[in-house]
């Protein structure tokens, strides 16, 4: 038997920008047909390894092997043929493109007067698809896909390349279970035909699910490389954070007073694809609703919040009957809504971290609608002081910030109105495990201090971290409420999320 | 081909033929008295787009890449007077060439500004649209030039080749070359992924500056052939001509159900989508509005159609 060849050697690594060292004499190896995971938190180096390895930044020290053999890699064309493909977490398709116009996008098979043949591309397109089991039409623009089947048209491309090396970033962050349960399927199958797969995220139950093994960066040096089966969690937690507070998630017991007057109660509401909708929510407490991808989830934090129209039903909030028409009505009632989407919805992201922190709260810092710049900047410090956002700096543009960092302004800004309900929408979606602990003690913090929380989110355990009580969402309808205390396990409520009885 | 036209058929896409045939038949029978119908005037339809026919083929590619070039008809005035002054002292081919020379320099002046040093074409094109007319105005002290040379008209515009108007053939050959350039040439594949997701065209090592460039060399060409053509039409080259063909071309092409944010494109709806408004310029003028009226009705007409197409 030989050595098996390793897919990728990234020996010794360094890198700086503008002087600051982001990646300091890295080492990381993955095998042929293995799943590697790649963990850390932002801002910890992992990105700008993969960015390194797929020819987008150049390294300024160190050596890169690909199946054994010295590489230079210094475009993204040079990765490509090299064999290392890249799942974008961002997609990288061009929608009004078909399947396989998008597979063979720049490389279209062509006829003998040099015109491009879409039958020729749909075919063989067909025939990559074949052969990884998947089931699509290769002549449906992929405007109309949904995103798992973007993501896996993105894969196939990468396949088509000949990829020996597949890198995919958060490649789970808008599946829905079953979408996920394909998307292993498929790994699986690529690591049965040779295929390395670099698994950058943040998700230690996919890490346990799906991988191989584990190699944590954090403030840009490699901590360790482990077997999956020969690691917990917890001990990847703690080589992620350095720290060793990931108890912090645990079980909040508080009993909630639900005899008084609700602060919100929603009777009958529909709007979209929500049907006769009815909870009541009541101070002080942290309500979840839990739902696979589509079940309106997201549709009914945005029908209270006056995003969209409702049809018929009532909202009424401590008591009152309230009709909201937009945001400017539920941020009057006392709502805050911090987005699923934080790039599109939470942040104007060209702007400065001063100028987001304080767009919900112009009315504060300005005199007859002229702004109070001196105002402007006291109140910014103190809610960057306060919500801990790093770099302390308010007149450095938003997008230059960590996930973690952008979504503590999101927090900032909409805490800076004092709501007394907030409604949370995936809070924690590619946020750093470190800022996530974080996030969760806020919202417990929230409701001690006498808030309403509803929080939607697709990870259960954090739901069960803190959450009074869970409402189970399917097709658009509650079906199901249940009290914390009376769920036993991850397991007990997955079960029941799925349906499965 | 069976799929390529199957995909071309949905109700955004298809509305422009629906707007075509519905305003025809209105024109019709409202304007049955007044000649609408005769073959001369339907002739003269083709014949009167023309111009704004190949400028909204160029277009497309133009706002398919997601960019604009809001010079073209300035352009078009500007190639009309080099080439009437140029033909004065020289011959045929000397004159031809200026035209082209003239789409080129514009051409390229626009495509560096926007490809190389990455300021929006809006902004390029709207100075270029100034400047294109002022220089226009400048060497012909606002005075028409008379194009003299026969050849000359009788090639662009004025004659026939065989059997067909001149300006028919020439709109024919643009609607061919741009169709075949969109949908089966690797750069029209570009053009559509370059204004699809700049991003992810880069990634497939599409070089989108350099396409970004071409285009917008390709639209000013187009341009100044546009202007050649008003030249040899009204056998006159004056700085007017083609003043406001740009916003004209744009209104085909969203017509004819491209998107105006790049990323798609489609020639064949470009062509009816210049038809249908040189349709509703002939109605209007058939049915004797005064021009302010026609203005009017031709504005409330193309925000309608749009409005209509946007709807699913």
């Amino acid at each position: 038997m030989t050595q098996p060849v390793n897919a990728v050697e990234m020996n010794n690594i360094s890198k700086s920008f503008f002087g600051t060292k982001v990646l300091n004499d890295v080492s990381f190896v993955v095998r042929a047909g293995e799943i590697h995971a790649l963990a850390g938190e932002n801002g910890a180096g992992k990105s700008t390894l993969m960015k390194i390895l797929q020819g987008v930044y150049q390294k300024d020290a160190g050596e890169i092997r690909v199946a054994g053999e010295s590489k230079k890699i210094e475009s993204f064309a040079d990765a490509l043929a090299s064999g290392i493909g890249m799942v974008f977490q961002e997609f990288s398709l061009v929608p009004d493109l078909t399947v396989a116009q998008n597979i063979f996008l720049n490389r279209e098979p062509k006829n003998k007067f040099g015109m491009i043949t879409d039958n020729a591309s749909v075919k063989q397109a067909r025939e990559i698809l074949a052969n990884l089991d998947l089931d699509l039409d290769v002549t449906a623009k992929v405007r109309t896909l949904g995103r798992a089947y973007q993501q896996l048209t993105e894969i196939a491309k990468a396949i088509s390349f000949n990829a020996k090396v597949l890198i995919l970033d958060e490649p789970t962050a808008s599946l829905a279970k079953h979408e996920v349960e394909a998307l292993f399927k498929l790994l699986k199958k690529l690591t049965s035909q040779g295929v390395a797969i670099i698994y950058v995220s943040h998700r230690m139950d996919e890490i346990f699910t799906i991988c191989d093994r584990i190699t944590v960066l954090r403030d840009g040096k490699m901590i360790a490389t482990s077997n999956i089966s020969e690691i917990t969690g917890e001990e990847v937690i703690s080589q992620i954070t350095g720290r060793h507070d990931v108890q912090a998630l645990e079980v909040d017991h508080t009993e909630i007073d639900r005899s008084g007057v609700p602060a919100v109660k929603v009777t009958d509401l529909s709007a979209g694809p929500l049907k006769n909708i009815n909870f009541e929510l009541f101070p002080g407490e942290i309500l979840g609703i839990a739902g696979l991808m589509g079940s309106g989830r997201t549709e009914l934090l945005r029908a209270l919040f006056g995003m969209d129209r409702k049809e018929s039903g009532e909202i009424a909030i401590g008591g009152t009957h309230v009709d909201i028409r937009g945001a400017q009505d539920a941020m009057r009632s006392g709502m805050a809504l911090i987005p699923e989407d934080r790039r599109r919805q939470g942040l104007v992201m060209e702007h400065t971290v001063s100028s987001n922190l304080v767009a919900t709260n112009l009315r504060s810092v300005s005199h007859l609608n002229f702004l109070d710049f001196s105002k402007i900047n006291r109140l910014s410090s103190e809610m960057i002081q306060k919500f801990e956002i790093r770099p302390a700096e308010p007149n450095r543009q938003v997008k230059l910030l960590s996930g973690g960092n952008q979504q503590k302004v999101v927090f900032a800004k909409w805490m800076a109105t004092n709501p007394s309900i907030v409604l949370l929408d995936e809070p924690t979606v590619g946020v750093d495990i470190g800022t996530k602990i974080e996030i969760m003690k806020f919202v417990r913090g929230l409701a001690a201090e006498g808030k309403s929380i509803i929080i939607v989110s697709s990870e259960l355990p954090e739901l069960l971290s803190v959450c009074h009580r869970i409402l189970i969402m399917k097709n658009g309808e509650i079906k199901e409420e249940v009290l914390r205390a009376d769920i036993e396990s991850e397991d007990h409520l997955q079960v029941i999320v799925q349906g499965i009885k | 081909m069976k799929s390529l036209l199957s995909r071309k058929i949905d109700w955004r896409a298809s509305f422009i033929y629906w707007m075509f045939g519905l305003v025809f038949i209105l024109f019709a029978i409202l304007l049955h008295g007044d000649g609408f119908l005769q073959t001369t005037n339907l002739v003269n339809i083709f014949r009167q787009t023309a111009t704004i026919t190949i400028m909204a083929v160029a277009m497309t590619l133009v706002i398919g890449s997601a960019e604009i070039d809001l010079s073209i008809g300035s352009v078009a005035g500007l190639s009309s007077v080099c080439v009437a002054l140029v033909l004065q002292h020289a011959n045929l081919a000397v004159g031809i060439l200026t035209g082209i020379a003239v789409g080129l320099v514009v051409g390229a002046i626009n495509g560096i500004l926007v490809a190389r040093f990455g300021i929006p074409s809006f902004l390029v094109t709207l100075g270029m649209q100034g400047i294109a007319s002022g220089v226009a105005a400048l060497i012909t002290n606002f005075a028409p030039i008379p194009v003299l040379n026969n050849h000359y008209n009788s090639i662009f515009g004025s004659g026939n080749f065989g059997k067909f108007p001149g300006l028919l053939v020439w709109s024919f050959v643009f609607v061919f070359l741009g169709w075949v350039t969109l949908t089966k040439t690797t750069f029209g594949r570009r053009i559509l992924a370059t204004g699809g997701n700049r991003d992810a065209a880069e990634f497939n090592g599409i070089n989108t500056k350099k396409i970004k460039f071409y285009v917008l060399l390709i639209s000013s060409l187009v341009a100044a052939i546009a202007g050649m053509l008003y030249a040899g039409r009204l056998q006159t080259g004056r700085y007017e001509f083609g003043v406001g063909d740009e916003l004209s071309a744009i209104a085909a092409v969203i017509l004819g159900g491209t998107s105006l944010f790049g990323g798609s494109g489609t020639i064949v709806g470009t062509f009816v989508g210049a038809l249908l408004v040189g349709l509703i310029n002939n109605g209007l003028i058939l049915a004797g509005l005064p021009v302010s009226e026609q203005q009017i009705v031709r504005g409330m007409i193309i925000i309608l159609a749009v409005a209509l197409a946007k709807k699913k």
